[in-house]
């Protein structure tokens, strides 16, 4: 009789750089099934969804666009991750940069940009990091659990966002919930005349670039590898577990804080309510599609860029929800981490 | 007329052989004791027979007929009931839902019904519990009646107690004894799974004792005595390293001074232990395993905290140190768990400088060359069967332990905590660890030798402590130690 049976046997290396690539045709597979329910052929919308928008410049250039944010807090993400510290909080440390941006930008009136632009960057920074701050002297101290005090810490910066564009931050002449605007002083200048696309990608490509160095070249960054990898392991080693995680969850909340100012100081130039819609949850998606690896996280953050994109020419020329786009998005992260999980077991014919 | 037969048993995992042909058989009625040191293979053989795992060989037998058991639910069905380590009780269910979990047999639940029958088990089978008590409420000690009445209540005729009496304290365990005595005139049969000899001798009818992974002997209680079971249980074949003559020795470098610690359970583990290691000497600290050693190894690594007493590196106070202090004054640490002390994911070469990455950087930047000749250098030195670049955990036990000696001695430590650093290790690479240890010895350095292996402590230590119950039971010049006089003090009576 045969028979089959499930055993543990990790895939070589090579195949964990492969994964994020081999989901790809498996999440077209799996959600040609909702796209065919919509009416639509798979083959058309995918065609909108990966190739359209390149096609045109203007189009092109808004994948850039969409991708500052997500380049940000795919960044922070994936630091906090590879530093074992679960971060899920980049859209609330988002947020709060946001609001610490927009606090800078209505304060300094009459600044030259070469003091206007470096105070919203440090501004977005310390914001980000001062709403990692609770959960990461919670987990360090007491032990408490980060995911879900960072997740928590989300719901709570939505309504103080809410409060601040309600009250104080009302605008005082359309009475709409959204804050004034910020000095001209304090904007991300444009890189490319008539477009959208802003300093902030400049930043994003800079942090990248700087945590890519930190993590692979720095005795610090060896620190939070270790960690991530086994935290008994580093502590035997001496090495300063809490401390060294304490650092990361700051340094991570403070890049997320950047993504905020970036959306604040280069698209919208004041504060909204919907300044992120789910921003920081995509970090997390694209953190992991990259492999936690800095440069993986380029990659992956402009993909889910162009599928953002892409998910609102294909709701424009065939009529399906723009919803489509996260669905895509979140059976994209399923199948990636299912595929890490799978790639331990094989399958073996046994009699 | 036996209960249970096992002929010929072997597993495997991957490449260790945790039972190596194992013969084992259980009589009606008798309570017998399954010995041996971590890691001899009495849980494993006995999970065979429970079902958690399958044999690769061998014949099971359950009332003189073979059988096969795949799961669990297949070893209930042939009467026999398991108590493991690990509770697998819902803590915030009572007592009689938790007797019925999973098998309530039909779709509706009559509680009440429940705890009728329920307390007329405790009362049937002498095991006192209170079914609607949460389990949340009871002791350690009431948990694990329950579970024992668990299987009694799903009628089992055999019962398996894997170390039952490593979570209770001494009162719980005359409780546990007592309930024990009254079930098997009743016809129970019990295998009791063990590493205390004297709790063995005090119960039991026959005692089976293993060691690395093989069957030693199967005696009875009456015809056996401590000396003789110890020397069962720990003896292993002599490899021919041993210390050469005797040395000068030099001042006191290792100082510990009457320390108390807790185990994870927040049972107290060692008793003010005093201790004092010279430089140049190999200090032997010989006992079953279980009796504190591991928890003193674990201080003097840094990595757990004393509740009082005093610890000295030569003149550095590390009573409150942690592994960072610990690393900078100078101690060098093999610990008991390999696996989990070094970090398998990242490469040989980064392991061997985790613990000394200031050497190796430059403005905060790693010096990749210099880690990369460092790594090349040790393996060539410790003859270590890896790459610089491969990933750790791809490595072999002996090769592991050779990376972990390679990073830890290479500093020249002038203070060795070696704790099992031989465990599961093959007879070369033991050989080779023991060489290196009496080589750190002949160079200066004050080591401490943790070791259940007998042998081991007498072919290597120049003074041989030992402890029981976490109290040191003495100190004799190796001249003086026998095997006799060591077993005697293993198993708690004073030098």
């Amino acid at each position: 009789m045969t028979k089959y049976r499930i055993e543990r046997a990790p895939a070589p290396g090579w195949m964990r750089i492969l994964i994020p690539l081999l989901a790809i045709p498996v999440t077209f597979l799996l959600t040609s099934v909702i796209i065919l329910l919509d009416g639509a052929n798979p083959f058309t919308t995918y065609y909108h969804f990966l190739v359209s928008p390149l096609a045109g410049r203007v189009s092109a250039i808004e994948v850039f666009v969409k991708s500052t944010p997500l380049l940000l807090t795919g960044a922070a993400v994936a630091f906090a991750f590879k530093g074992g510290y679960w971060n899920i909080g980049a859209e609330g440390q988002l947020y709060a940069g946001a609001i610490a941006a927009t606090f800078v930008g209505t304060v300094l009136l009459d600044v030259p940009p070469i003091i206007g632009i470096p105070a919203m960057v440090i501004g977005g920074f310390a914001g980000g990091l001062l709403w990692a701050l609770p959960s990461a002297i919670l987990k360090v101290k007491l032990g408490v659990d980060e995911v879900v005090t960072t997740l928590l810490m989300n719901s709570i910066v939505l309504n103080v966002t809410s409060f601040l564009l309600n009250g104080p931050w009302r605008n005082p002449v359309s009475m709409w919930p959204q804050s004034p605007e910020i000095s001209a002083g304090t904007v991300f200048p444009q890189l490319i005349p008539r477009s959208r696309l802003h300093f902030g990608i400049i930043i994003a490509v800079i942090v990248i670039l700087i945590i890519w160095f930190v993590i692979s070249r720095t005795s610090f960054g060896l620190k939070m590898r270790a960690i991530g990898l086994s935290k008994e392991g580093a502590r035997f080693a001496g090495i300063k577990v809490n401390k060294t995680m304490l650092i990361v969850a700051l340094v991570s909340g403070g890049i997320a804080g950047l993504a905020g100012a970036g959306e604040v100081a280069g698209i919208h130039f004041h504060l909204i309510d919907a300044i992120s819609d789910g921003l920081g949850y995509s970090g997390i998606t694209i953190a992991t599609l990259g492999g936690l690896h800095p440069l993986g996280v380029g990659i992956s953050a402009l993909f889910i860029g162009l599928i953002d994109t892409g998910a609102q020419t294909v709701s424009r020329v065939l009529g399906v929800p723009v919803y489509l786009g996260d669905v895509v998005q979140s059976t994209l992260l399923l199948v990636t981490l299912s595929l890490f999980v799978l790639q331990n077991f094989r399958i073996r014919r046994v009699n | 007329m036996h209960a249970v037969q096992m002929k010929g048993i072997v597993k495997r995992f991957a490449d260790l052989v945790a039972n190596d042909h194992v013969d084992f058989d259980l009589e009606k009625g008798e309570i017998h004791a399954l010995l041996g040191e971590n890691g001899a293979g009495k849980t494993t053989l006995m999970r065979i027979l429970y079902g958690l795992y399958h044999a690769d060989e061998g014949q099971i037998l359950i009332n003189g007929s073979p059988v096969a058991i795949h799961a669990p639910r297949d070893a209930i069905k042939l009467g026999i009931g398991m108590v493991t380590q690990h509770f697998t009780l819902v803590p915030t269910l009572t007592v009689a839902e938790n007797m019925v979990l999973g098998e309530t047999g039909s779709f509706t639940i009559n509680l009440k019904e429940i705890e009728k029958k329920v307390a007329e088990a405790s009362k049937r089978f002498g095991v006192p519990v209170n079914p609607h008590a949460l389990i949340r409420h009871l002791s350690v000690g009431e948990r694990q009646r329950v579970e024992i009445l668990k299987a009694l209540y799903h009628d089992a005729q055999i019962l398996i107690l894997d170390e039952p009496t490593a979570v209770l304290v001494p009162q719980e365990v005359e409780v546990l004894f007592n309930a024990l005595l009254r079930l098997q005139k009743d016809g129970l049969s019990v295998v009791f799974i063990s590493h205390h000899l004297n709790e063995v001798m005090q119960i039991c009818n026959r005692v089976t004792v293993l060691r690395d992974g093989k069957l030693t002997g199967t005696v009875k209680i009456a015809d056996t005595n401590l000396k003789d079971l110890a020397n069962m249980m720990v003896g292993r074949e002599n490899f021919g390293v041993t210390r050469q003559g005797e040395r000068e020795q030099g001042k006191v470098e290792l100082r510990i001074e009457k320390i108390n610690a807790v185990d994870k359970k927040g049972l107290q583990a060692l008793k003010d232990v005093s201790l004092e290691v010279r430089q140049g000497e190999i200090l032997g600290l010989a006992g079953v395993s279980g009796n504190g050693q591991t928890e003193l190894s674990a201080v003097l690594c840094g990595t757990q905290k004393i509740t009082s007493g005093k610890v000295f590196a030569g003149d550095v106070d590390l009573s409150s140190a942690d592994t960072s202090d610990v690393c900078a004054a100078g101690v060098g640490r093999i610990p008991e768990d390999r696996h989990a002390n070094l970090v398998g994911e990242l490469s040989v070469a980064e392991n061997l400088i985790l613990d000394q990455m200031d050497k190796f950087k430059k403005n905060g930047i790693m010096d990749q060359q210099k880690i990369q000749d460092n790594a090349e250098e040790l393996i060539k030195t410790y003859n270590i069967k890896a790459n610089a670049n491969d990933r750790l955990r791809t490595l072999s036990g002996g090769n592991m332990q050779k990376v972990m000696l390679a990073r830890t001695l290479s500093q020249n430590p002038r203070i060795v905590i070696a704790s099992q650093p031989t465990r599961g290790l093959d007879v070369g690479a033991t050989d080779y660890v023991r060489s290196t240890l009496l080589e750190q010895r002949d160079r200066g350095a004050a080591v401490l030798l943790l070791s259940e292996d007998l042998e081991e402590i007498m072919a290597l230590s120049d003074r041989i402590a030992v402890i029981y119950g976490g109290k040191i039971m003495g100190v004799l010049p190796a001249q003086e130690a026998t095997a006799e006089k060591l077993g005697l003090m293993m198993a708690g009576s004073a030098a």
